[in-house]
């Protein structure tokens, strides 16, 4: 079947550094995501018309744009116009961080929309501050929600990561093309061992976080 | 930027598109179809068949397509099933937005409060006549959105088909800019040609989210 590649040297530790490589920009990205996502999504429940109108574009250019054209854009493109080198991890930390803050920025905003007003005109009814109301109402119901809602986010992120192979990182699926090239005479087979393996470890990697999500959203909601 | 490279390309980027937008079409109509039947299976918890789709929606949906397809297109032949690349992507695409599209149906199913067919049964609806007048109706409208979102997301992820030899968009400005080095034009008649591809989708869909909610809590 191909799996006993796997087991021949370091194959397996080798994938999984791969694996590694992947979920360390995700990782990354989706930090940066999610602090600039809240600050976006805050500011564009303030309804002011610049700010929208500017938030709608962006968000609309992340909803049509697949990730991996933004990812030739940025890696590619960057390149040219500047004459100056971005390196493979860089180029994709700033593309996924640029698509993760407009889905972030999204749920925010939601999640503020959704909060019913009565809970702001209670709390002013109370003698409550603007400044009180969103520190002891708002932003605790606001986070309830907002936690699974993240924390999908982080396996959509993981997910997306796999096309950095396309730009030349070498990460968990380019780890098992070549570990197929090299034992292409041994055992011809390994394509199907090595790519159910990679299915298996992806599946493995955002299930439990897929779980979670699914849990909290469940008892926080 | 280059006006006449732009004209050069213009008729190699359309073919491409024409591809991209066969493909990704073919693969959304597949996810739809799967999406039913798999929404079915677990709304109305058919054995067996309910607990197949239940592990294929966690299988596809925790996994990138980029992963799946290479599994069929690279995996599968050494097995013996050879799959050409163009079947390759509509299942691969099918396979990944089933999985959403059963999700979204499903929530939506469940979704209708349970009076809904209390009520209708004691109108005298019979079974059948309550599922397709009464439930489907309005679960229909509640996942509208996600559904849209599925479509918008499954023509997104056609630009994974270039890993896999197929001529798309992004294979297409990829082999342009290895022959060329027109990166700039190539990547601009990528955006150009998305753009067409998806911001009537991305609006149509905006439309069919206003109108489905107007269904559902009345036009006042």
């Amino acid at each position: 079947m191909g799996f006993e590649v796997l087991l021949k040297g370091k194959n397996m530790i080798r994938l999984l550094q791969g694996l590694g490589v992947a979920l360390k920009i995700s990782l990354i990205s989706v930090v940066i995501s999610i602090v600039l996502g809240l600050i976006l999504g805050m500011l564009m429940s303030l309804k002011k018309p610049v700010i929208n109108m500017l938030s709608r574009i962006y968000l609309e250019i992340v909803r049509i744009m697949p990730q991996m054209v933004l990812l030739f854009i940025v890696f590619f493109g960057f390149t040219k116009l500047t004459g100056r080198n971005l390196s493979a991890e860089v180029s994709s930390i700033i593309v996924f961080s640029f698509w993760g803050t407009a889905e972030m920025a999204d749920l925010v905003r939601g999640c503020l929309q959704s909060i019913p007003k009565i809970q702001y005109e209670s709390s002013m009814a109370l003698g409550l501050t603007r400044l009180q109301t969103y520190i002891y109402v708002i932003i605790p119901q606001i986070i309830r929600r907002l936690i699974p809602l993240s924390i999908n986010l982080i396996t959509r992120m993981i997910k997306t990561t796999s096309l950095i192979m396309m730009i030349g990182i070498v990460e968990v699926l380019k780890v098992g093309q070549q570990i197929i090239e090299a034992n292409r005479k041994s055992s011809p087979h390994a394509a199907f061992g090595i790519f159910a393996t990679i299915l298996l470890l992806y599946f493995l990697a955002c299930w439990p976080i897929s779980c979670l999500a699914r849990y909290l959203e469940k008892k926080l909601v | 930027m280059n006006i006449t490279v732009l004209q050069e390309y213009l008729p190699i980027f359309a073919g491409a598109f024409l591809l991209t937008i066969k493909i990704g079409l073919a693969g959304v109509a597949l996810a739809f179809v799967i999406g039913v039947a798999g929404a079915f299976a677990r709304y109305f918890k058919i054995p067996v068949f309910s607990a197949i789709i239940k592990c294929y929606v966690e299988l596809f949906r925790n996994t990138p397509l980029l992963v799946q397809l290479f599994f069929i297109y690279y995996g599968l032949p050494v097995m013996g099933i050879r799959i050409s690349a163009e079947i390759c992507g509509i299942l691969g695409l099918g396979l990944l937005g089933g999985s959403y599209m059963t999700e979204s149906l499903r929530s939506g199913l469940e979704a209708v409060p349970k009076i809904q067919t209390e009520s209708a049964f004691s109108l005298g609806f019979s079974r059948p006549q309550t599922f397709m007048s009464v439930i489907l109706p309005q679960a229909f409208s509640i996942s509208v959105p996600a559904l849209v979102a599925n479509v918008i997301f499954l023509l997104k992820e056609t630009s994974v088909f270039s890993a896999i030899s197929l001529m798309d968009l992004m294979f297409t400005a990829k082999d342009l800019i290895g022959l060329y080095y027109n990166t700039t034009e190539s990547l601009f008649m990528l955006v150009v040609f998305y753009i067409i591809m998806l911001l009537p989708v991305s609006v149509l869909g905006s439309i069919a989210e206003k109108r489905s909610r107007l269904k559902m809590f009345g036009s006042d």
